[in-house]
């Protein structure tokens, strides 16, 4: 049972990973990554989004005919997305102010989506858990490797603590240039690291 | 038209093509931007598909949000109700093409579908509820829909730049782990220095 978890996780992490292998919901994983508590919040609220909407629609499959499940796909991640922008609003106003925009934005991620159609409205609702969390996950360590990148080349900081004692940090990494060169480094040496592994 | 509502929207338009663009600074609609951006023509359509169903989305969202959810304090059902009108209006335009206007419907009808899932339209029609930063005040209708039409505009000029831009780099010279995306996310990054030196231009915000 923890094994075939731990395999599921590589696959979110490493082999299936939603930003670094398929490219996908690059929007708030760019707009968000300048800190790393930025990161883990957009994370943790994305991957609970995620859970609960794959739950609901493997759920409901059978039910939802197949010439309307976009709309309806739509309205259920829609509704959990309000739920967890509520729940942030009222317990984390602070990441609130910070995350913005991309909390609602949740609804319109690309990763989301492509769960729902390519495994939710497949499978039962145990493994779609289970492919959320693990997707989730994937989603959440690529935003604080990105992050922590983009935080300590722009900022000389780590989760808000100084990390080189007068090293004056490129404020470009921070700011939205930084980003794309960011995403293009860490793509860049995934890439290279493939290309020696065919050798 | 007095003079000072002129200058509002010319300083809503300027920021919204430059100096807070879309793509560039609030990286808002970045899957069509890499997705599409590989050929100038297509790159045009969606360009010009984004900016048309950004107009008319803010239409309807900026009504509904006044009269409907103000009206009965139900602001928490934003969201959802923003995202059910968008992809509705998505849905009629496209149909609606399709009967009335078949050549326009070749150019522009494979972008409708990807368009109802970019975060831009939905962007752009919860910036407008936010407010106008120029004037502290929240958007007036006609600011709503200059703005959502500029920032369309502004969409479609990076989108054109980053077409040119990927034309060209088809035939670079291109080290073999920068091919393919992270050359573009390069690209992208010079090009948003480029516009980040219009930050110095904002206005009173």
């Amino acid at each position: 049972m923890i094994y075939k978890f731990m395999q599921e996780l590589k696959r979110g992490v490493f082999t299936e990973n939603p930003i670094f292998v398929l490219a996908l919901g690059l929007c708030p994983t760019l707009g968000v990554s300048t800190s790393v508590e930025n990161g883990i919040g957009m994370g943790i609220a994305t991957t609970l989004v995620l859970i609960c909407s794959n739950a609901m629609i493997s759920i409901f499959k059978d039910l939802i005919p197949d010439r309307v499940r976009i709309p309806c796909f739509i309205v259920i991640i829609a509704t959990f997305v309000s739920v967890v922008q509520l729940l942030i609003k009222a317990y984390f106003p602070e990441i609130d102010t910070y995350l913005g925009i991309f909390i609602p934005l949740i609804v319109v991620n690309c990763i989301i989506f492509a769960r729902a159609e390519a495994f939710a409205a497949k499978n039962s609702v145990l493994p779609s858990i289970t492919d959320g969390l693990v997707m989730g996950i994937g989603y959440t360590v690529a935003l604080v490797v990105l992050s922590a990148l983009r935080e300590f080349l722009g900022a000389n900081r780590l989760l808000g603590l100084s990390v080189i004692p007068g090293y004056s940090p490129m404020t470009i990494f921070v700011l939205a240039p930084g980003g794309f060169f960011t995403i293009a480094l860490v793509l860049a040496i995934i890439n290279s690291f493939k290309l020696r592994g065919k050798k | 038209m007095t003079e000072n509502s002129f200058a509002v929207f010319v300083q809503i338009s300027i920021g919204a093509i430059f100096i807070q663009n879309f793509v560039l600074s609030r990286f808002l609609g970045l899957c069509p931007f890499f997705g599409v951006s590989k050929k100038l023509s297509t790159a045009v359509g969606m360009g010009l598909a984004v900016t048309f169903i950004m107009v008319i989305s803010t239409i309807f969202t900026w009504t509904f949000n006044k009269y409907v959810l103000m009206e009965y304090e139900i602001e928490h059902l934003q969201t959802i109700s923003f995202i059910l009108i968008i992809a509705t209006f998505v849905q009629v335009i496209e149909m609606a093409i399709k009967k009335y206007s078949p050549t326009l419907y070749d150019s522009l009808g494979v972008f409708l579908p990807l368009i109802t899932t970019n975060c831009a339209i939905l962007g752009v029609t919860l910036i407008n509820i936010e407010g106008n930063k120029y004037t502290g005040l929240p958007f007036t209708f006609a600011e709503a829909t200059v703005h959502s039409f500029m920032s369309g505009a502004g969409f479609l000029l990076a989108l054109v730049l980053m077409a040119g831009i990927r034309e060209r780099l088809e035939l670079a010279n291109v080290p073999k782990a920068f091919e393919g995306l992270p050359i573009a996310f390069i690209s992208a990054g010079l090009i948003a220095i480029a516009f980040f030196g219009f930050s110095g231009m904002s206005i009173g915000g």
